[in-house]
């Protein structure tokens, strides 16, 4: 029943168990008999992936692994570079957009032996909380058809979660690993800002944006993680001592959590459109902690209820400069028959953007324009230094903080086309780590909500405090899990 | 469609414009009323005191990072051409002409 780790896969590898090619073909029949109704990739490179999977079993078979998880496939989201494939973000701007080159984290899965695994849906340039501003299709929830699999990185997390792929790298700027992660019954991270590298992640907003896992389990993310970590000169925002060691956090899990101590945000179950199967699940969660010896610590975010408001403006106002480069000059769409080079910008991006991304990059630009633009973005970026003040105050009393990913479980499709202001408002519980440049996971709770759909307990932990987040949330699963 | 038509707050044929992007009627119509939505729940912001804090404006604090000033292989013109919507030759991207004669 339970779906295989990483390093089982890699166990079964290397004993011969299995070759790369038969598993790497085994997941593609999967894709062909499973993704017709779900719709969780973009586009899967068959011949590629053979080849590479292939060449794999080649240098095993010489003695040459290049490392233990050398032909284990991982599915990457539509926004990271992989060189020679289609880098499109879900947007008909990049529809024929092919990478001249390789993110920096697919340059290290690739280091590592990994193949690339096909390109996964998101929400158009990761603006979303459902995948249903894809500009191709929209992906459903494999737990249940009717539903969306949220968003951005919503066709990684049902792509794990349909085991189409053993693990998928998203990318989370308000919540776009937690929280498809949560609707999918996933476990996501979004790891500390500046541990791994942004180069060839096509940006969103560059101060907000991290790449991270979506697996099985939390061993899965830590194994991905500690891979793809690391400084790079080519990301100037990335941090000197960046690599994780999560997978050694991992090692002679204890079997209680006598001693941590887990911050309560008060204003968090406080909120409103908390949804009461939400909350019971949490609750349970909370109960199993401290049946596990943790203490519970009531701490306060006194600006939680801004950090919507906040983030909505500075995330769109540097989508709006970010997305400036798309102007039908250098690649991507131009509109055809153009006057002259105004009319290639105003209708290269009015075709070529959708209707969220269009929403946006108003807005960001709205509140960066003269006379606005201390109202709004300045405002915004003080409101910021008050949650990173919350949140250290917090941590001084707390390991780690918990709450739900996200208010609701997994929604329907078309519930909340109509209203873009009530999807912004469900980010609520994930926002402010991205604001304030901490790590958090989402995993699920031990008890499903409605109708049996997951539900994702959010852990929240300072800045570099990934590994202990990751020691935490293993030893919990792990508990639970028995 | 500008301010005075909507009778909101901002002109959205002006910001449209600013940020180069060509909207058809109907849909600038309900970006407009999604944005006055949108804008009114941010408006929350004024509510905090802010007077005393400084802004932050990346979530970590490095500056000046600059790399060693060592010429590294440059990509090759081609393949940096192929995603370019017209090409003169293959060596240049075409664009309409920018200054008038």
């Amino acid at each position: 029943m339970t779906k295989p780790t990483l390093a089982e896969l890699a166990k079964n590898l290397d004993t011969g168990h299995v070759s790369s090619v038969e598993l790497s073909s085994a997941l593609l029949d999967k894709i062909d008999s499973l993704d017709g109704d779900i719709g969780a990739f973009l586009r899967v490179d068959r011949a590629n992936i053979e080849r590479y999977a292939k060449e794999s079993d080649e240098r095993r078979a010489a003695g040459k692994t290049l490392s233990t998880w050398d032909g284990i496939p991982i599915a990457i989201k539509d926004n990271i570079a992989v060189k020679n494939q289609h880098c499109s973000c879900a947007s008909k701007i990049l529809e024929s957009f092919i990478s001249p080159y390789n993110a920096t984290v697919v340059e290290r899965l690739k280091n590592a032996g990994m193949i690339p695994f096909g390109r996964v849906n998101m929400d158009e340039f990761a603006m979303g909380s459902s995948c249903e501003n894809s500009g191709f299709n929209p992906t459903r929830n494999p737990r249940s058809l009717d539903r969306v699999p949220g968003g951005s990185s919503g066709g990684a997390a049902a792509a794990v979660a349909a085991e189409m792929a053993p693990a998928a790298l998203g990318s989370d700027t308000g919540g776009s690993i937690r929280q498809p992660a949560a609707f999918c019954g996933v476990v996501g991270v979004k790891p500390t800002y500046g541990r791994i590298s942004r180069f060839g992640l096509v940006a969103f907003a560059s101060s907000l944006d991290q790449i991270g896992p979506l697996t099985n389990n939390v061993e899965d993310s830590a194994v991905l993680l500690d891979i793809i970590s690391g400084h790079d000169p080519k990301d100037s925002t990335s941090l000197k001592n960046s690599a994780t060691s999560c997978a050694n956090a991992l090692e002679d899990l204890p079997s209680d959590l006598k001693g941590i101590r887990i911050g309560i945000p008060k204003e968090y179950f406080e909120m409103e459109g908390l949804d009461a199967d939400v909350g019971a699940s949490i609750q349970d969660a909370i109960d199993a902690f401290k049946r596990l010896g943790a203490e519970m610590v009531d701490v306060s975010l006194p600006h939680a209820r801004y950090a919507v408001a906040a983030y909505y403006v500075i995330a769109t106002a540097e989508a709006s400069a970010n997305l400036a480069r798309f102007d039908g000059v250098r690649y991507g769409l131009r509109a055809a028959n153009p006057e002259d080079i105004m009319d290639v910008y105003l209708r290269s991006r009015g075709e070529g953007f959708g209707e969220e991304v269009k929403r946006r990059i108003l807005l960001g630009t709205f509140v960066l324009s003269s006379g606005y633009h201390d109202a709004y973005y300045l405002r915004a970026q003080k409101a910021r230094t008050l949650f990173r003040q919350d949140f250290d105050t917090a941590f001084e009393r707390c390991d780690i903080m918990l709450s739900p990913t996200s208010p609701t479980v997994a929604f329907k499709l078309g519930d909340r086309t109509d209203d873009p202001l009530k999807m912004y408002l469900a980010d609520v519980f994930t926002i402010a780590v991205n604001l304030t440049g901490g790590c958090a996971l989402s995993l699920p709770t031990p008890t499903p909500g409605a109708d049996g759909l997951p539900v994702g307990l959010q852990l929240m932990a300072p800045p570099m405090q990934d590994e202990a987040l990751l020691r935490i949330a293993g030893t919990f699963e792990m508990a639970t899990n028995a | 469609m500008g301010n005075n038509d909507h009778g909101g707050r901002f002109d959205v044929d002006k910001i449209a414009e600013l940020a180069r992007i060509a909207l058809p009627d109907e849909l600038k119509h309900r970006l407009y009323s999604d944005m006055e939505r949108i804008v009114g729940y941010v408006d929350m912001l004024a509510e905090l005191d802010v007077s005393d804090v400084e802004p932050t404006s990346h979530a970590v604090r490095l500056s000046n990072v600059l790399r060693d000033d060592i010429a590294t292989a440059p990509f090759p013109r081609e393949q940096m051409l192929a995603n370019a919507p017209a090409t003169v030759d293959g060596e240049l991207v075409k664009v309409p002409a920018v200054i008038e004669q």
